[in-house]
């Protein structure tokens, strides 16, 4: 017969497809601020055109007395395609010679923020552009607010039309200060700011001499340096199941591995039953010789267990160790779309993982317009807004705060059979009264029977915290010990915490996520104030990026938190504090007298007597 | 994981949804090299069985190898397979131009087989990178009652979360490879040794890129006679994969036409 049956052969066709990373990337901004004529631009930098196609289209333009734009690409790519051209406007493929792009569709009208959202959940990478003439818009806004909601982590700006305001420094400054505030108070570091002009080229393949300021990299170079999202295979095992099949005597239980690592043997827990078993087989089709013995991340797999407890569609399979929470209340940072805003007392239903439940608005916290410089809150969350809420479930779900899990600690709203909203959750089973969703050791501060006095006596000081807070490679751990040898010297009882020993150990379950690092810090100020209440003199070590962050670990620290911070010049992966108790300037001074400012800062607030090293302690 | 194995795991993902969450379900078998990938994915995702039918909408104009293939494969694979003949040209849209009227006519059979079986969800092997409008499509994609399309009032689909609510009478379709491109498929079809229908390989310098009905569908210039080198080729081609379905170019929106009115 006329068949042909193919060879199985993994050499040449999968390593052809493998080998080269594909990015998906979005590009968002304001509509009219230059989308269309960057990507031209981008496809024929990066030599993706159909030969010939640019200069027909320059001659056509020509003939009509218009001057040419690089908008009419995408035009006449979508019109032409029957001319056996493979681009279309909505996936366009191109590459550079490091990396496979995917550019995802996401239109820039407020009115297509669903199609906007579509889209850039799918993306590994965003572009956002913002015109140099007009500035930071509403939709700018918005869009950053989203990708940093939907998860997108890498970020890089656009500062387009720089022609039009004649590739002038201090612009671009102006507006790349704004957009890199406003993302990074969202958690969101922009890789990159660079100034082009997508209709010239200035800045899009090549450093031009308009931009000779500028020492950033190319879009292009930008574009190169994103990577694929990973699969989070070093975060706790979540396995939400799809089904339970049984097709023949094997009872196999299906799902999609979301985080974590999962091997026969190992004894698992199903949530939110808390039911314990041990995994007997991995299954799969066809059947191998040799079968798995274990799977990760992003897989889809089909397990079997040693005995047969019940189980189902929605449950979480996951470790003893590890086990997502079982919560009937959820506090979540959502987005909305639909035209009804959300209410208290909305119902509606909760998907979290392949689980869903009736769930009730039982309060809104926060409603506000992403777009908006000056938020006006309100008591609803309309359609393309932003809000915190608290929900209610009808069940239990099994659920991870976002900042344990970034997968699986993500909610979807549907509102009759439509998706309408989606979030993070910030907090499980939160108190109605408690608005951080978290209690603090400073509320919930504990008792002892020994003063402050009588410690302060023993140790010769009273409890500090002492947060060294600077950019990356600013020699924060470095005068950490400076001061911990010092006061140790001088008959003191320092300890010093460093966030990169933290990452190791007790933080080691936190992800790399702005979330992640944000829960990093307010565990580390947690702990620090509790050694600053026992009377010890903490010292943290920790980049603490945001001012968002460090204004948390403040609130928990109160009377006892001395923000110091290590100077070591701008750095944009880093927001330095505004009023600081103290700025060393790193370059300038050496340890030792960085050190002794601090002690001078110390002995001021009657922490430590003054004088020098050897003197008495005041309580 | 490779490339290939991610968009593996997350065809099989969607595959589980649809059979989760739906209740009378098809998947759309053209014979095609799509067709075929998604049939293997369903096995892999539910242990070496399709458990729901193969529904070949048959114009009876395919070519024999076509039929030879179906006929083959339904028995060995062990298909539920059902075949619904197109009604004649004479029920379709005589506005048309000649070979869209041709390919309505597998929408009209279509529409026959889900009036026959109340299908509420369909298996599709549309891929983004085939066709413009394809590539607003989302996963899961209500179709109406009439199986008509709306692709300005889409709801939003992500993080893997997908609206499988179809109103009374209507159905979804389900994309279970949107997401793949066609140098994809044929190094998909490599690596686990899917069988195809040779007319995809080159003979005397031409072969088929897509494969549809006999009348309205030709082949296109090339010398790849192996999968290896149609994969190669499509590494360097700027021609488009849909270039020999006549359909395509008679008029700006035929395409779009047809699929507002519940086309593939």
């Amino acid at each position: 017969m006329n068949i042909l049956v193919t060879e199985q052969s993994p050499s040449f066709a999968t390593t052809l497809a493998a080998r080269r990373p594909l990015v998906r990337i979005v590009i968002v901004g304001h509509v009219d601020h230059g989308k269309s004529t960057l990507i031209g631009r981008l496809l024929h930098e990066t030599g993706s055109l159909p030969d010939g196609k640019l200069e027909a289209l320059k001659a056509v333009s020509a003939r009509r007395g218009m001057p040419f734009e690089w908008s009419f690409l995408l035009d006449a790519l979508q019109t032409e395609r029957d001319q056996g051209i493979t681009l279309d406007t909505s996936q366009i493929r191109f590459r550079t010679p490091a990396r496979d792009f995917v550019l995802i569709d996401a239109p820039g009208h407020a009115e297509f923020l669903r199609n906007m959202i579509t889209g850039a959940a799918q993306a590994d990478a965003a572009l956002l552009i913002v015109d140099a003439a007009e500035g930071v818009r509403d939709q700018t806004r918005r869009h950053g607010y989203l990708l940093h909601l939907l998860g997108v982590r890498q970020v890089a700006v656009v500062i387009n039309k720089m022609d039009r305001v004649g590739f002038d420094a201090q612009r671009f400054r102006d507006i790349e200060t704004e957009i890199s505030t406003h993302l990074v108070n969202l958690g969101l570091t922009p890789t990159a700011v660079i100034p082009i002009s997508a209709r010239d080229g200035d800045g899009v393949a090549r450093r031009t001499d308009t931009i000779a300021w500028y020492a950033g990299p190319t879009v292009v170079e930008a574009l190169d340096g994103f990577v694929p999202a990973r699969q989070a295979e070093e975060l706790a095992l979540r396995l939400p199941v799809q089904a339970v099949y049984k097709f023949d005597d094997r009872r196999i239980i299906a799902g999609r591995i979301a985080t974590g690592r999962i091997a026969v043997g190992d004894e698992i827990v199903v949530m939110p039953s808390g039911k314990t078993a041990r995994v007997r087989s991995i299954e799969s089709w066809p059947a191998l010789a040799d079968p798995p013995r274990s799977a990760g991340a992003g897989q889809s797999v089909g397990i079997t267990l040693d005995s047969e407890i019940f189980l189902d569609r929605g449950d979480v399979v996951s470790t003893a160790a590890v086990r997502p929470k079982a919560a009937q209340r959820l506090r979540a940072r959502v987005f909305w779309l639909n035209e009804a805003p959300l209410e208290v007392g909305t119902s509606l239903t909760v998907r979290i993982g392949t689980a869903q439940a009736r769930g009730t608005i039982a309060a809104i916290a926060k409603a506000v317009d992403p777009g908006q410089l000056s938020t006006t809150e309100a008591t609803a969350v309309a359609q393309n807004h932003v809000g915190e809420i608290d929900i209610a479930l009808a069940r239990p779900l099994a659920v991870d705060p976002y900042v344990v899990n970034s997968r699986t600690g993500r909610i979807v709203l549907d509102l009759a059979g439509r998706i309408s909203g989606g979030g993070l959750v910030l907090s499980l089973d939160p108190r109605p009264t408690d608005a951080a969703g978290v209690r603090s050791v400073q509320e919930g501060a504990q008792r002892s029977d020994v003063s402050p006095q009588e410690r302060a006596a023993r140790y010769g000081h009273a409890g500090a915290i002492i947060w060294l807070t600077g950019a990356r490679g600013s020699g924060k751990s470095k005068l950490a010990r400076t001061i911990e040898r010092r006061l140790f010297a001088r008959g003191g009882t320092p300890v010093v915490l460093e966030s990169r020993a933290l990452q190791r150990g007790l933080n080691a379950d936190l992800d790399d996520t702005p979330a992640g690092a944000a829960e990093a810090l307010r565990r580390t100020a947690e702990i620090a104030t509790h050694l600053a209440q026992s009377g010890l003199v903490a010292i943290v070590a920790a980049v603490s990026s945001t001012a968002a962050d460090r204004e948390a670990a403040r609130r928990i620290g109160g009377r006892t938190f001395f923000e110091v911070h290590v100077d070591a010049g701008a750095d944009q992966a880093y927001e330095p504090p505004s009023a600081p108790h103290l700025r060393l300037d790193a370059r300038r001074h050496d340890l030792a007298s960085n050190a002794a400012q601090i002690e001078q800062l110390l002995a001021s607030a009657g922490v430590i007597a003054g004088g020098t090293a050897g003197g008495e302690f005041a309580i | 994981m490779d490339r290939l194995s991610e968009l593996e795991a997350q065809s099989i993902f969607i595959f589980r949804e649809g059979f989760a969450r739906l209740k009378r379900l098809a998947l759309l078998w053209s014979l095609g090299k799509d067709s075929n990938v998604m049939i293997w994915l369903a096995r892999k995702a539910f242990f070496g069985r399709l458990p729901f039918p193969a529904l070949h909408v048959d114009t009876g104009r395919k070519f024999p190898e076509m039929y030879a293939f179906r006929d083959r494969y339904a028995a060995e694979w062990n298909l539920d397979l059902l075949v619904e003949p197109c009604p004649p040209i004479e029920w379709v849209d005589a506005t048309l131009p000649p070979a869209a009227r041709s390919a309505a006519r597998k929408t009209e059979g279509l529409k026959l087989a889900l009036a026959r079986y109340q299908f509420d969800g369909l298996f599709a092997g549309i891929r983004r990178d085939e066709e413009p409008t394809r590539a607003k499509e989302r996963v899961f994609s209500p179709r109406g009652v009439e199986g008509g399309w709306d692709v300005r009032d889409q709801p939003a689909e992500f993080w893997d979360h997908f609206n499988a609510s179809p109103p009374q009478g209507a159905h979804l379709r389900i994309h279970p490879i949107l997401h793949w491109t066609e140098a994809d498929i044929w190094a998909y079809t490599r690596r686990e040794g899917i069988p195809i229908i040779p007319l995809y390989l080159s003979r005397n310098g031409r072969r088929y890129r897509s494969l549809g009905d006999a009348d309205i569908t030709f082949p296109v210039e090339s010398q790849a006679r192996t999968i290896d080198e149609i994969i190669s080729e499509l590494d360097s081609t700027k021609v488009a994969e849909r270039a020999g379905r006549a359909m395509d170019h008679e008029s700006e929106d035929a395409f779009e036409r047809l699929r507002v009115s519940g086309y593939l």
